[in-house]
């Protein structure tokens, strides 16, 4: 039902040594050197997306030659993209890393969490997450989010304070001077560090050229079997599309985003390179989030109202 | 802070220019990136400025547009307002006030930018404290019809406390004097006068319409008398070159030491860290401080292979020649200009938080990849920071004070006083208890360092020419209006102790 063309090579060298991306990378690589040395037991959020993707590189960079002192944690809804999964079991394999799975199926089935009526399981990854951190003593959790995506992030610090139940307070962020990172908490809290925060869409395009980054190939422009959901289109699985009254149709198309398949929607693409993608972001109208994230759309304040709750 | 833009954006149009004004070469905006905080009192225009900015150089997409449009809707407002834009919280939308700095993300052909976009409500003097750290440019509004105000000049120092380079002076409102050359000369004069005493390197004065766009993104043909840059083509040519960063001796804090331990690399021994000043080279002899040994670099690695140089800002791992111990909060500095180690040292502080800072006050000091307990020695004086003078101490700090105290450290350690850019002599105290952080500071006396002032300036005029204002006398502008800050009262500089005598008598802290 689904044909993908083969992952575009990519790979043009290294980042040059000095400008803006150069600049972002040493932010970056300083701000995950901050983590190792002042938390006990790390760990990052790692989807397959092409955000958590380029925190891995990162992080694999700020170390070497050393292997990488931190974990993976994926919270996995049950509808992911099974081209996103293999990916993300191939660079755990080839990179050597210890991935935790956290499966939003499990919380479902022994009654922790109730399946939404629409279906969508976005929202609920929220329990899991704040679970998997209280059970694992995680106390620096890094997460590719960037301030870019969506007005409530803008807001967010960089070592971004949590409470026990894994709440945002915007009113009790730490103020975030200079490179002075402030990693200190209570028991029972922890930090979400958001080692990308000043990275855009854009950036992040043009590093993964720079870099030779390989992504899952739903990034990039493939035939694909979709249906229109409140502006979105989405593709067909078991978690429920198309219904009855919506008509799948075959069309060009691609990710801008990865998540959660009931509320992330592909984009009408003919971008098969990173070239190619990196040409269309500049053209574009709609933000990636607006593009592509049904839950963002929820009201004007969903993003923040989740964050409150735990979410990344 | 909600004003309402009277002109309604043209949603469809400007989207559609989007991609040729600055598309093709936004991917290689390498003129260097710029970080910017915007400054400026309850009804300035701030936000009106800000949204514009975005608006106009087309950094705001269409969904964004439709989103704002729809909540402008929602509120019965006849046209967007453009602050629904930047005020992302719930909060802040529904008191139509912003409550905390948030970071925005443009890009033009030449450059690409950070926004700081800083609250002017209350609590302004830590938000723009915050705002400022990261700035290489602060832009200050004021409103044509009142001029500079104490704000202006609260915000000016601050900027100046903190090192800002460049400062831009946005007088806004300016239609509404009836694009009056006479009203904004004495403004512009006015923050001149303030600025020299403060000793910024670079003032521009811009006449501005936040709300009709005039001289925001493109020239203003309403107001023929100013022939200088808009406040984006200035934003697009200050010079970032910061040529004396890299003629400091090498400050490299130790923050992770890279030991593989694997059979390709059995006796791998990094230390990570990024250039806080200087240039480091193979080769070089550099001290491990506060221990005092010496060792040379044999080499500078990145997962990308070795370097010849590494310079202020990279991120990097050395190699040295001797097996140091060596571990994180240590400072790497060069051989021929090491900074002394202390046991105690002045600090200028912004309290931050409710808990304030008082004498005989146990707390942590963080301070480049330091962590160290620290004792509230004393505090010195409070700083008026409108005219800069000394007010007595209080028994404790409050809220956004700004003020002198004297820190001693548990164990002598290589502190040094503040360089602008806050990679050298920034410090936070934090609350040992709960990890909150109380107070931000800058090593040094902070107002003694500001003025005189002794380097170069730099003066963007309204025809648009620059001019050296160095040489000129802090004398008030002829029409007499002008405030120079009031004379300096000299307090008592308390240098930096030199002496690391009484080390041994601070109690280990607790666990």
């Amino acid at each position: 039902m689904t044909t993908t063309l083969n992952a575009p090579a990519t790979g043009t060298g290294q980042v040059p040594r000095t400008g803006h991306l150069r600049a972002l990378e040493s932010e970056s690589i300083h701000i995950l050197r901050e983590v190792a040395g002042q938390f006990e037991k790390p760990v990052i959020l790692f989807s397959g997306g092409k955000d958590s993707v380029l925190v891995l590189h990162l992080a694999r960079k700020a170390f070497h030659p050393a292997p990488l002192p931190f974990t993976l944690l994926h919270v996995d809804t049950g509808h992911n993209f099974p081209e996103v999964l293999a990916y993300r079991d191939k660079v755990v394999a080839e990179g050597g890393f210890r991935l935790t799975v956290a499966k939003v199926q499990d919380w479902i089935d022994d009654g922790r969490l109730a399946e939404r009526p629409d279906g969508t399981r976005n929202p609920l990854q929220t329990v899991p997450l704040v679970d998997t951190i209280v059970a694992e003593q995680y106390d620096a959790v890094i997460g590719g989010a960037r301030r870019d995506e969506e007005k409530a992030r803008a807001k967010e610090r960089i070592f971004s304070l949590r409470d026990a139940f894994g709440g945002w307070d915007p009113r009790r962020q730490r103020p975030e001077l200079w490179g002075l990172y402030n990693g200190r908490h209570a028991p029972g809290e922890h930090v979400r560090v958001f080692p990308l925060s000043n990275w855009t869409e854009l950036d992040v395009w043009n590093y993964i050229e720079a870099e030779g980054i390989e992504l899952p190939d739903i990034y990039y422009a493939h035939q694909r079997e979709v249906f229109r959901r409140n502006g979105m289109w989405l593709t067909a699985g078991e978690w429920g599309g198309p219904r009855e009254n919506e008509t799948p149709e075959l069309r060009w198309m691609r990710y801008r985003t990865v998540g959660d398949m009931s509320c992330t929607g592909a984009v009408d693409s003919q971008a098969a390179t990173v070239a190619e993608v990196i040409t269309e972001i500049i053209g574009t109208r709609i933000t990636e989030r607006g593009a592509t994230r049904a839950d963002d759309k929820l009201s004007e304040a969903s993003m923040e109202d989740r964050k409150r709750e735990g979410y990344f | 802070m909600s004003e309402t833009l009277t002109t309604t954006p043209d949603l469809g149009a400007d989207a559609d220019t989007a991609a040729e004004a600055f598309g093709p070469s936004a991917r290689a905006a390498e003129r260097g990136l710029l970080r910017f905080a915007t400054a400026g009192s309850v009804d300035d225009g701030k936000s009106t400025l800000v949204g514009r900015l975005l608006h106009d150089s087309k950094s705001v997409l269409s969904d964004q547009l439709d989103a704002v449009e729809k909540a402008s809707d929602a509120r019965g407002l006849e046209s967007p307002d453009l602050s629904l834009l930047v005020d992302g919280l719930r909060a802040e939308r529904e008191q139509g006030i912003t409550i905390d700095v948030a970071y925005r993300y443009f890009a033009t052909p030449t450059r690409t930018f950070i926004l700081a976009d800083t609250p002017g409500h209350v609590q302004y003097t830590r938000n723009t404290v915050t705002g400022a750290s990261t700035a290489d440019l602060v832009v200050i509004l004021v409103d044509a019809r009142t001029g500079v105000v104490s704000q202006t000049r609260r915000h000016a120092a601050v900027a100046a406390l903190v090192g800002v380079p460049h400062l831009l002076l946005a007088v806004n409102k300016i239609d509404l004097v009836d694009f009056d050359e006479a009203v904004f000369d004495r403004i512009a004069a006015d923050f001149d006068v303030y600025c020299r005493d403060l000793g910024i390197g670079e003032v521009t004065a811009i006449p501005v319409s936040a709300l009709h766009g005039d001289n925001i993104v493109t020239r203003s043909d309403r107001i023929p008398w100013y022939r200088g840059p808009s406040i984006l083509e200035h934003l697009e040519q200050v010079d970032l070159e910061h040529p004396e960063a890299e003629s400091q001796g090498l400050r490299f804090p130790v923050q992770y030491v890279i030991r593989p331990r694997s059979a390709e690399h059995p006796d791998y021994r990094g230390y990570a860290g990024r250039v806080a000043a200087g240039v480091v080279r193979p080769g070089d002899r550099v001290v491990v401080l506060p221990e005092g040994r010496t060792t040379t670099v044999t080499g500078i690695d990145t997962a990308d292979g070795a370097l010849d140089s590494a310079t202020v800002g990279d991120s990097v791992t050395l190699l040295l020649a001797d097996d140091v111990d060596i571990s994180r909060g240590d400072l790497l500095a060069a051989v021929t200009d090491a900074p002394e180690t202390v046991s105690s040292f002045t600090a200028t502080v912004t309290q931050l938080a409710e808990k304030g800072l008082r004498p005989g006050m146990r707390a942590l000091l963080r301070y480049g990849t330091v962590s160290a307990p620290v004792i509230v020695q004393d505090i010195a004086h409070l700083l008026d920071i409108d005219a800069l003078t000394p007010q007595p101490a209080p028994d404790a700090l409050s809220l956004n004070d700004v003020a002198q105290v004297e820190l001693r450290l548990a164990r002598p350690l290589p502190v040094e006083d503040f360089r602008p850019g806050g990679a050298v002599g920034s410090l936070l105290v934090i609350d040992p208890a709960d990890g909150t952080t109380l107070a931000v500071g800058m090593v040094g006396d902070r107002r003694a360092a500001l003025r005189p002032h002794a380097g170069s300036r730099r003066v963007v005029q309204k025809d648009g020419t620059v001019t050296d204002g160095s040489d000129t006398s802090s004398a008030p502008a002829a029409d007499g209006r002008c405030r120079p800050a009031a004379d300096p009262v000299d307090p008592t500089p308390l240098a930096v102790a030199a002496t690391a005598t009484d080390s041994d008598s601070f109690p280990t802290p607790g666990p």
